[in-house]
Parts: C-alpha cells; sequence; structure tokens
C-alpha cells in the first residue's frame, strides 16, 4: 500500500498522481510511438481507428459524462467535419488549416444545436439530438452541388503544407490529435468550466444558486462536444479517404454512446478503454464466424450425436453466423449485458481490481452499482 | 440603506396564493427566521428569494437594488447563497469539488483559458482550494474531503451543504430547514455554526426553520406565516406567545 | 383538392399506426419513466409473427390476429423482466440503452429467422377500394383508421372501469404510493409491457398490408417518436393526435414538395414545435421541487 502525501496545494496542479504512474504513461507513449515499428499494417490501421474513436469518446464523456447532457445524434457532427475536411482540401487548404477550421466549424454548429438544449431535458433533448442527425444526413444526401449526395465524396492522402502524409505519418496525426484533445478535456474537467458541467448534470437547481449561468454551460458542452468530433471527423474522412451520408447514420451514432457506456461514463480512460472494445468486436466477430462452425461440430462429435441431428444443428448454426445482422445481434447484447451487469462500465472495473491489488488481502467487495432513484423522478 | 426588504411579495399557483402579500425587512448582521405551519408557504417564499420562482407581484430590494427581475445565477452573484431542505448537493462529486462549485463566481477565467490551464488559471485555483479549506476548517469537514457526497451521512451532507452555500461567499445566507432530518446532537452543532456563521464571518442568516428551540437560541427576529399570509412579526418570544401563532400550530 | 384530401386520408392512416407506436411509448413511459425505443421493433416483431400465421401456416386472418396478440403479450412482459427490471431506478441514459439494445436483438434475430426478403401477407382487405363520389380509399387504409379507434375506445374503458386498469394509473402516477396500497409494482409493469406490445403489434399487423414486411420496419418506430414528442409523452390522446400530424405532414410534403423532404418532414416538424414549446403540444410543464 502507498499514500501520496500532499504538502501544497500546487500538488493538486501536476497531471500524474504518483512517480509510478508517470513511468507507466511513458511507457505507454513509447509504445504508441514505436508501434509503427511493431506491428503489422493491419494492427496499425486498427489502431487509428481505435484513436479516431477515442477522440470520439472524450467528446461523448464531456457531453454526457461530464455535463449529463443525451446525445444520440453525434454522427451527424462527425459527417460535418469530414465533409468539411474533404470539401476544403478540394480547394487546396492545407490539412493543419482545416482540421482546425472543420473543427471550429462543428463546435458552432454543436452551439446552435444546444440552444434547444437549454429548453429541453432527457428523452426530449435525446430525440431533437436523433431529429438533427436525420436531417444533416438527408441534407448531405441531398444537396448534390456541394456533397454529391449518394455518390459520395473521395479525399486525397493528407497532405501537410506539401508534404504527404503515408501511413505512419497520418498514426501520428492521430496520436498527437488525441494527446492534445486528451490534455484539453482533463483542463476541462478539472477547471471552473468542468466544476460547473459537473454541477449542471447532478442538479441544475443547485447549479443556478451557486451562480453557474447553466444556459452558456450547457451550449459550450454542446460546443466543445461538437468540436472535437468534428476533428474526429476530418481524420475518419482522411482515413476511410471516402465518404458518404449512409456512413453517418443512426447506427454510428448509437456506437457512440456505446463507447462511453462500455468503457463507463464517468472517466476518461472509459473513453479508451470502451474505444478499444468497440473496435476490436469486428475482428473477433470474424473468428467467431471462422472458427465456430469447425467447433460446435467437434464438441458434437464429441459427445456422439447422430450426424442428422448435427447437421441440421450445424445448418442452424451456419445461418446464425452468416446472417447479416449478427453484428448488431452481439452489440445489442453487449449493451444490455454491459448496463445490468456492468454499470460503471470497464473502467469501473479497471477502478475496483486496481484497488483490490493495491489494498491485498484486506480488500473487501464493495458496491459498484449506481444508486437507484425510485424517488427522484426525472418526469416533469 | 435598506439591506433586504421585501415588499407585498405574492405568487399564485393556479387557484393557490402561496405567498400572499407578504413584506419584511432583514437588518445587515442578524439571523431572520421565517417559522410557519407545513403549506404555510416558507419554501416558496425562499424559491422567489432565490429566484426559482418569479413571483405575480411585489418586489425584493437587496442592497438599494431591485432584484426581482434578476435570473437565480445572478442572485448567487450578488452574495446571496442558499441551501435547500431535501439537499441538492453534487451527489457524484467529493466534498471538496462541491465546495470549489460553490466559489463558481468567483472565477473570472473564460473557457479557452480554462482548456489551456493558463497561468491565471492556476492562480484562481489555489485561491480557491485555500478558500474551500478555510470553509472545511471552520465546519470540521476535513476528513470527508475526498469522499463522494453519495457514500456520506445525511447529516455530513446537511453541513456540506451549507459550507457550500458558505463558498459562494455570501452576505446573505439563506438556509432552508437547517436542521430537518438531523439528530439532537447535529441539531446542536448546527445552532454553534449558525451563530459562528453570523458572528465571526459577519455572514447575515435568513431561515425557515421548524426546531423552535434552535430557533429561540439562534434568532434575532422571528416572523410566523399561515396560509402565506404574514401573522406575526418580532422576537423569537415575542411571536412564540402570539396568540395567533398559538392558534395556527395548535389548531384552533 | 381532390388530390389534397386523397393525400389526407393517406396520412391519417399512416398516422394512426405511428399513433399507435406512440401510444405504445406513452403507455411505457407514463408507468415506468422509461422510453422503450425498440417499440418499432416490437411492432416488427408482431408483423412477423401474422406472417408466419397467416401466409406460413394459412390461419384464417382474425385467428392469427388474435395469436399474434397473445404471444406479444408474453413475449412484451419477458422483455421487461428479463432486460427491463434488473435496471429500473437506474439513469434514463441506462435505460435507453439498453432498450435500443433489445431493439438492436430483436430486429437482427428477426433477419436470422425470417430472412431480408420483402414479405407480403392477404387480409380480408387487400385490394379493397371504397369509393366516396371522387375519392379512392383502399380498404386497408380505412381498415387501420377504424382499428385505430376501437382500440382507443377499448384502453379507455380499460383504464377507466376495470381494477387492473386503474391500479395501472395509479402505479404510474406514484410508484411507492401504489406500492403502500398494496399493488403488485412489479406485476403491473410486466402487463404495461404486455399491453404495450399488444398495440405495437396491432399496429404492425395493420400496417403489414400497406408497406412489405422487412427488417427494417421497425425504423417506423423512430419516426414514432416525433409523434409522442409532439404528444408530450405523457398523454394518450397527445399521442394519437402526434402520430396522425405527423402522418398528414409526411404525406402532404412527399406530395407537394421535392424528394428527400418526405423523410425529415417529422423531424423538421418536431424540432420546431421542440423550440416552440419544449414540453410537446400536449404536454404539462411542471419544475422539480426543491
Amino acid at each position: 500500500m502507498s499514500a501520496h502525501i500532499r504538502t501544497d496545494y500546487a500538488q493538486s496542479d501536476q497531471l500524474f498522481a504518483s512517480r509510478a504512474s508517470v513511468i507507466a504513461y511513458a511507457a505507454l507513449g513509447v509504445l504508441l510511438v514505436a508501434a509503427p515499428f511493431l506491428i503489422e499494417s493491419y494492427y496499425l490501421s486498427q489502431l487509428v481507428f481505435v484513436l479516431i474513436y477515442a477522440i470520439v469518446g472524450v467528446a461523448m464523456n464531456i457531453l454526457s459524462g461530464q455535463a449529463g447532457q443525451v446525445s444520440i445524434g453525434h454522427a451527424a457532427f462527425l459527417a460535418i467535419g469530414a465533409y468539411s475536411a474533404a470539401i476544403a482540401q478540394k480547394y487546396g487548404v492545407p490539412l493543419p488549416v482545416y482540421l482546425v477550421l472543420a473543427g471550429a466549424f462543428t463546435g458552432l454548429i454543436g452551439y446552435l444545436v444546444g440552444l434547444p438544449a437549454l429548453r429541453l431535458h432527457g428523452i426530449y433533448l435525446a430525440i431533437a439530438t436523433l431529429a438533427f442527425a436525420f436531417i444533416v444526413e438527408e441534407v448531405l444526401a441531398r444537396w448534390e452541388s456541394v456533397t454529391h449526395g449518394n455518390e459520395g465524396l473521395m479525399l486525397a492522402a493528407p497532405n501537410v503544407f506539401g508534404m504527404k502524409l503515408g501511413t505512419n505519418g497520418f498514426y501520428y496525426l492521430c496520436l498527437g490529435v488525441t494527446v492534445v484533445v486528451m490534455l484539453a478535456a482533463i483542463n476541462i474537467i478539472r477547471s471552473p468550466t468542468g466544476r460547473a458541467f459537473l454541477a449542471i448534470r447532478d442538479s441544475e437547481t443547485a447549479a443556478r444558486s451557486m451562480g453557474i449561468d447553466t444556459a452558456r454551460y450547457k451550449t459550450s458542452a454542446f460546443a466543445i462536444s461538437a468540436a472535437i468530433t468534428g476533428v474526429a471527423g476530418v481524420l475518419y474522412a482522411h482515413k476511410l479517404s471516402f465518404i458518404s451520408p449512409e456512413m453517418f447514420s443512426l447506427a454510428v451514432s448509437i456506437d457512440f454512446v456505446m463507447i462511453i457506456i462500455i468503457g463507463g461514463v464517468l472517466s476518461l480512460r472509459g473513453a479508451v478503454f470502451g474505444a478499444i472494445f468497440m473496435i476490436m468486436v469486428d475482428p473477433m466477430l470474424i473468428v467467431v464466424k471462422d472458427k465456430l462452425p469447425q467447433i460446435t461440430d467437434a464438441a458434437m462429435h464429441g459427445i456422439g450425436l447422430g450426424e442428422p441431428i448435427i447437421a441440421s444443428i450445424q445448418a442452424g448454426v451456419l445461418r446464425v453466423v452468416n446472417a447479416p445482422g449478427l453484428k448488431s445481434l452481439i452489440f445489442g447484447l453487449i449493451i444490455i449485458l454491459f448496463i445490468i451487469y456492468e454499470p460503471m462500465g470497464l473502467d469501473g472495473r479497471w477502478q475496483r481490481v486496481k484497488a483490490y491489488c493495491k489494498q491485498f488481502p484486506l480488500a473487501r467487495q464493495r458496491s459498484a452499482r449506481p444508486q437507484r432513484m425510485f424517488l427522484k423522478s426525472e418526469r416533469r | 440603506m435598506t439591506y433586504f426588504d421585501v415588499k407585498d411579495l405574492t405568487i399564485k399557483f393556479g387557484g393557490l396564493t402561496a405567498v400572499d402579500n407578504v413584506s419584511f425587512d432583514i437588518n445587515e448582521g442578524e439571523v431572520f427566521t421565517i417559522i410557519g405551519p407545513n403549506g404555510a408557504g416558507k419554501t416558496t417564499l425562499f424559491n422567489l428569494i432565490s429566484r426559482l420562482y418569479t413571483p405575480n407581484a411585489g418586489h425584493i430590494v437587496f442592497r438599494d437594488e431591485d432584484v426581482t427581475q434578476l435570473s437565480a445565477q445572478q442572485i448567487a452573484g450578488r452574495g446571496i447563497a442558499r441551501t435547500f431542505q431535501n439537499i441538492e448537493l453534487f451527489e457524484s462529486a467529493s466534498t471538496l469539488q462541491n465546495l470549489l462549485v460553490g466559489r463558481h463566481r468567483h472565477s473570472t477565467t473564460k473557457t479557452w483559458q480554462d482548456i489551456l490551464r493558463v497561468r491565471k488559471v492556476r492562480d484562481e485555483e489555489i485561491a480557491h482550494r485555500r478558500a474551500a479549506e478555510e470553509v472545511m476548517d471552520v465546519l470540521r469537514l476535513q476528513r470527508y474531503r475526498d469522499t463522494p457526497i453519495g457514500s456520506l451521512p445525511y447529516g455530513v451532507r446537511k453541513v456540506i451543504e451549507v459550507a457550500r452555500a458558505l463558498c459562494v461567499g455570501p452576505s446573505l445566507l439563506l438556509l432552508d430547514e437547517p436542521s430537518s432530518g438531523l439528530n439532537v446532537e447535529e441539531t446542536d452543532a448546527m445552532a454553534e455554526w449558525i451563530l459562528e456563521i453570523n458572528r465571526r464571518l459577519k455572514v447575515t442568516v435568513l431561515m425557515v426553520e421548524h426546531d423552535m428551540s434552535l430557533v429561540s437560541r439562534v434568532s434575532d427576529r422571528v416572523l410566523a406565516l399561515n396560509y402565506g399570509r404574514k401573522m406575526a412579526l418580532g422576537t423569537s418570544e415575542e411571536v412564540q406567545s402570539h396568540p395567533d401563532v398559538v392558534a395556527a400550530y395548535l389548531g384552533a | 383538392m381532390l388530390d389534397f384530401i386523397q393525400q389526407v386520408i393517406g396520412g391519417v392512416a399512416l398516422g394512426c399506426v405511428y399513433g399507435l407506436i406512440a401510444l405504445g411509448f406513452v403507455l411505457i413511459y407514463k408507468a415506468t419513466e422509461v422510453v422503450n425505443f425498440a417499440q418499432g421493433e416490437i411492432m416488427m416483431l408482431g408483423a412477423f409473427l401474422s406472417f408466419t400465421f397467416i401466409a406460413t401456416l394459412g390461419l384464417n386472418y382474425w385467428l392469427a390476429f388474435l395469436l399474434c396478440v397473445i404471444c406479444m403479450a408474453i413475449l412484451g412482459s419477458l422483455m421487461e423482466r428479463l432486460v427491463v427490471r434488473p435496471i429500473l431506478g437506474y439513469p434514463q441514459f441506462s435505460i435507453v440503452m439498453a432498450t435500443i439494445g433489445l431493439g438492436l436483438v430483436i430486429r437482427s434475430l428477426v433477419g436470422i429467422i425470417w430472412g431480408t426478403d420483402d414479405l407480403r401477407i392477404e387480409t380480408p382487405f387487400t385490394n379493397g377500394v371504397v369509393k366516396l363520389g371522387g375519392l379512392v380509399i383502399a380498404e386497408d387504409s380505412l381498415s387501420i383508421i377504424v382499428a385505430t379507434a376501437l382500440l382507443c375506445a377499448l384502453l379507455y374503458a380499460f383504464f377507466r372501469f376495470t381494477r387492473v386498469g386503474i391500479a395501472m394509473q395509479a402505479t404510474s402516477q406514484n410508484m411507492l404510493a401504489a406500492y403502500y396500497m398494496g399493488i403488485p409494482v412489479k406485476r403491473m409493469f410486466s402487463l404495461i409491457w404486455s399491453l404495450s406490445a399488444i398495440v405495437a403489434c396491432c399496429a404492425g399487423i395493420l400496417l403489414a398490408p400497406i408497406t412489405f414486411i422487412h427488417a427494417n420496419l421497425g425504423f417506423l418506430g423512430i419516426k414514432a417518436f416525433p409523434a409522442a414528442v409532439l404528444g408530450g409523452f405523457g398523454s394518450i390522446p397527445g399521442a394519437l393526435a402526434g402520430g396522425i400530424t405527423i402522418g398528414i405532414v409526411e404525406s402532404l410534403s412527399g406530395f407537394y414538395l421535392p424528394e428527400g423532404f418526405k423523410d425529415v418532414a417529422a423531424y423538421v416538424v418536431l424540432l420546431a414545435v421542440l423550440l416552440w414549446r419544449p414540453q410537446g403540444l400536449f404536454g404539462s410543464n411542471a419544475m422539480k421541487k426543491v
């Protein structure tokens, strides 16, 4: 067991709580920088997706986790960032410039979306963001002179002031943006702005009585979250080098919410855990599709079932693994199971494992479930 | 100078007049208590003063300024802080964070400065921390500094709410039933703290309270309400012996 | 003018379906404060079941209808038991996500069981038309409107006159008080889910003849959100009125406005209404008490 003794208020300002965590993060940093030389290009590509999802996860964390405002339309912000990038690139704007511009523009749209949020609560807000996302998707599909409609837009390779970024270069760009976004988010959370978000999340009435301009902070939560998602959108567009409206559907917005639900709503680390999990589902699914029929086949032969039974069960298994809806089936089950059995997300589990190790053998089971509220009604 | 003056305040909910033409004034530095049976309109009056409700008629004047049309967050900015009858703390945050939220009106940094965490933000953070620690010293809350509110007992939460309101740096502190839900010892401690806040920190206190022993111990003046109307105003003894008040409480 | 009336009638029919789905939302929301994002998928499940009973097993339409309703009632309470009850009292956000998960599961299971082709059923109303002056109204559309009216009358009677209905109302107004009064609150929740699944199932079967039955039918549920929100989310007549409004708006904008407006018209109306009246057209706006 170790204790951190602080002797000065300024020490609370340090990014890392202890020497051990400095070392741990430094090691992680070295690994991430060395990654292009350590892993195959397929995994590097997956890692880029993890970074992009982690950025979106941070955006979702600030809006939903910190400020408590629900959005199930964040794919729209990703789309706005991505299309801004594609269009800016066509006009020869250099990447660093449009990375910032797309972020700022999406942030502005986020601010505008946040305006109705001032008057809406809970489920009304969720549905309003949903409506916004549908409208954006439709506008992208119909505004053909700018967006080429459903044919989509191609992007050239990312270009930083005349220097073309290769795969590794793009990876470092994503890594850099992720680190910057993370630092910004950490700074927000530990500042008056972050505390205002928290106050709005937990009790809006009390927040107002403490002198917090709830309207201002709600809109800025939307603006900040949208801006970060917009930046992720630029990277996303370059990663795929082709964008079209159906890539920003409701399913994508739900993926984004899943990132923080699975990772854990309250912490930034959760956003990263959630991103890793979400990206890993696809490769895992491929493995399952390949291996599951063989495994069931072997298992059934092993317990000595008759050939016709095996054949019919095997047909059923094949039907399930080859069904187009398999991914959403698994996603659906994951969401439900996580919410029921791991409501604090992967980060909550991580914290408990860490606490358990630290306090071993004195650790005891603590309640990890969120407080249930039957009396405090959200209904208005 | 008028310190705090409520004039002809009225609010109606549908057909019910919850606060009916109530007028009173508070002198700087006193402890002023509002009593009354359940449903007398005490909390409604509080919500009117902290501008969570908008009155149908009447005025609230604080330090010669008409604050009737200000928003709730502006009221806090003028130096009026409050607690809530049923505790409205930020439950997922720690005690320290709750207190720091109370310091919000003393922050002058813009959001972009927060994001970049410029020198000014860091300096202000330290100042906020120091102020919060001072309040924790007064109310002996140090041991709960990093504990999430959700895992603290009710009595402690009640004190933390007072601490958070003190962090606002109020000139006028509104306490909505500070002793409700507290046991005898806790009520006793609460009375001491109210006096300490009033005498040592020079904060004017306006409170709603049911516990008459607490009321007579700390109050300079008492206002009794019933059915939203003023029944009696005076010292604790005067009000308690007022025939209307006796009748209202004994249900004559 | 005739075109206009024709469009309005089509819109009302479609709107009734939205209204019925929205009604499902409202029933569950009023009772448990859960917004069930899987309502559209439950409707779809009802439609697919009717396909199995009518087309595959060749049962009589009315018998099949009854069987569907029974099946969905059971499935509805099963969903409540398995997914919603364990997380009752969690933050609303978590519960919403769980029902989204439930919707995904239902949609993909439907895809796995029934495939992804478009299916059709024959009903007693198929191809029948009613001529009224110059107006031509398909019997399918008419059946939706009539059935919706009937269903609403039944629901009204149920809530007004039966013990269970009144107990449900009590539960939705104050869970704890109802519990103290000896109302089996948990069983009420199961019943509410059954009831809501039944309503959705009726919507599905009624809708089946005028569209194909396919695995994306569930997305209509999302269209029903604007309906429920317009109605204020807590009001049963509001849900129907909202549904019919959305149906008419959609049908008219599909006819008079350029392509593309039809799909988003509902959402544009929704955003406009929310900006104007944040609590919906029929909702009441009470502040949380402190």
